[in-house]
């Protein structure tokens, strides 16, 4: 029964709705042949008019935000920087002033933390150098992440500007190198005979230099992080004097992911080891020497290494894929 | 010390206002090495000879580097010069100013 | 006068203010990658004079001296060391994003580059 009655209030309903709509589009039939009848030719002329002139109107409105509009929002823009910049810098002068004075020894910040590290550091972790101590060992869990940021900003910058034989096809950026190949390797020295002997002398010294940093960085100033850079900047100075064919003998993108793996894994381990000891109360295994000689301050010196290597590779790493696109 | 230490902080923001004044992408490229050059010394007048390794080797070697490759990807150091640059508009046919 | 006082704050302050209105200012994004890097250097600037003691050594513990009286304080250079090797990964790589732009759009200016992309959106 009520089914039944449903079913007749739609049709009805469609009814009435179509019964409307067929109604609606007679009358707009209408009264389109009747606007047609009862244009005169003036009319049309002057309706023509009335258009060219809006058409007028907006294009001098585009025009205008084109030229002084953009004018106006960009010396907006310059004086509200300027401002900004200038509150800014009275905001932090004032705060300057207010900061106790440079060198003071009772500045807050030398508090019971870094009298801690300088007092027991050498006991407790065996490095001389106090800062390679502390961000290697009481803060070790820091540089592993900082270790790791220099990988994905390898990985990141490989992604952005990589390219290989196949992908000219769906990238536009490979296009553009796959269709000009000298556009940006043209001006490269090829075979400097002045560059080659110089480099020859120096890359030795350069890449001794950062070994000898990486490895005395827990005695003297330097570390993995410094030396590293050093190593890499040694390996972009034989890239740029004997080319990539040389170089791939020994460094290929395959030694890059098994080096920074091997390293990063390394760093992992060990410290998972020396933090699990150290939160349990067990005696570590890993002996830390006597002061000041080569081999002492326990993991110090194999964290001190693989930091080095992480950083040589991502620096190597940034200078060929900016070059060529390829490791 | 003090005033060398002051002199090396003057020649800082010198270096720092040129860097923001000069048109031309390689020269203040240049100019920023030197900032950075000057940076680790300062590193070393104030006790920190970490710091003032990492920032030569990184600074001025590694950072400044990286600025020439990509100045030399858009075509900016090319653009110096007039032949270069008509070298570079019949290989690449497109427009090589890019300071404006 | 705490400012004249405060002499390397004081340049670090100033240093940072020149890279924000570089940054700000400039429409070339290799400019503005440049001032970013002033930026990163004068807050360097600023961190590492905070641990600075007048007279003090280097904090490396030399000839068994381990009293706090005779080194500067470690923990900023440690905390600036990891920062400038973080700094040049950050500086790689808005330049690799820099230069996947110019490919896109063939320039450098920012205000052209969002016209440009201003139009593809329509």
């Amino acid at each position: 029964m009520k089914s039944k009655m449903m079913n007749k209030l739609s049709e009805w309903l469609t009814d009435e709705a179509s019964a409307l709509e067929r109604e609606m589009e007679a009358s707009q039939e209408r009264a389109a042949d009747e606007d047609e009848a009862a244009l005169t030719p003036a009319e049309i002329r002057w309706a023509q008019e009335e258009k060219e002139e809006e058409e007028r109107i907006a294009r001098r409105l585009n025009e205008w935000t084109d030229e002084t509009g953009t004018k106006i929002s960009r010396t907006l823009y310059s004086i509200l920087c300027l401002v900004i910049c200038l509150t800014l810098i009275v905001l932090l002068l004032y705060t300057v002033t207010e900061l106790p004075s440079f060198g003071s020894p009772d500045h807050p910040i030398n508090n019971e933390v870094s009298a801690r590290y300088i007092e027991k550091g050498l006991q407790e972790t065996g490095a001389v150098n106090i800062v390679t101590g502390m961000i290697l060992d009481y803060r070790a869990f820091d540089t592993l992440g900082e270790s790791s940021v220099l990988f994905t900003a390898a990985m990141v910058v490989l992604f952005l500007l990589r390219k290989d034989k196949e992908s000219h096809k769906y990238s536009p950026l490979a296009k553009v190198m796959h269709d000009n190949p000298h556009s940006d390797t043209y001006y490269e020295p090829k075979n400097d005979i002045i560059l080659q002997k110089t480099a020859f002398v120096l890359v030795p010294i350069v890449l001794l230099t950062g070994v000898y940093v990486v490895l005395n960085g827990h005695l003297s100033p330097g570390g993995g992080f410094s030396g590293g850079a050093i190593m890499g900047a040694g390996l972009i100075l034989y890239v740029i004097a004997f080319g990539f064919a040389k170089m791939r003998r020994f460094f290929t993108y395959k030694t890059y992911q098994f080096v920074v793996l091997i390293a990063l894994l390394t760093y992992a381990c060990s410290k998972c080891y020396s933090f699990f000891t150290g939160a349990n109360h067990i005696p570590s295994v890993i002996p830390l020497g006597t002061p000041g000689a080569i081999l002492s301050s326990g993991l110090i010196l194999v964290l001190n290494i693989c930091v080095g290597f992480v950083v040589t590779c991502t620096m190597y790493c940034f200078y060929a894929v900016f070059r060529k696109g390829e490791l | 010390m003090n005033v060398i230490v002051m002199l090396m902080l003057v020649f800082l923001i010198i270096c720092a206002v040129a860097v923001s004044m000069t048109k031309d992408l390689l020269t203040s490229v240049i100019i920023y090495m030197a900032y950075s050059m000057i940076m680790s010394v300062v590193w070393i007048t104030m006790e920190s000879p970490d710091l003032a390794i990492t920032e030569a080797a990184v600074g001025a070697g590694v950072t400044t580097l990286l600025f020439f490759l990509a100045l030399k990807k858009i075509h900016a150091i090319d653009a110096r010069n007039e032949v270069r640059k008509a070298h570079a508009q019949e290989k690449l046919g497109g427009e090589t100013e890019h300071e404006k | 006068m705490q400012l004249l006082v405060n002499y390397e704050e004081t340049a670090a302050i100033i240093l940072f203010c020149i890279g924000f209105s570089t940054m700000m200012l400039h429409k070339n994004l290799i400019k503005k990658i440049i001032g970013m890097d002033m930026m990163d250097a004068a807050i360097f600037l600023f961190l590492a004079s905070q641990g600075y003691i007048e007279g003090r050594k280097a904090p490396i513990v030399a000839g068994g001296v381990q009293s706090v009286e005779a080194y500067i304080n470690p923990i900023p250079a440690g905390l600036v060391l990891t920062g400038i090797v973080v700094s040049v990964s950050v500086t790689a790589l808005m330049l690799a994003l820099a230069v996947r732009l110019y490919y896109r759009y063939h320039t450098l200016n920012l205000d052209e580059i969002i016209a440009l992309a201003g139009k593809e959106e329509v």
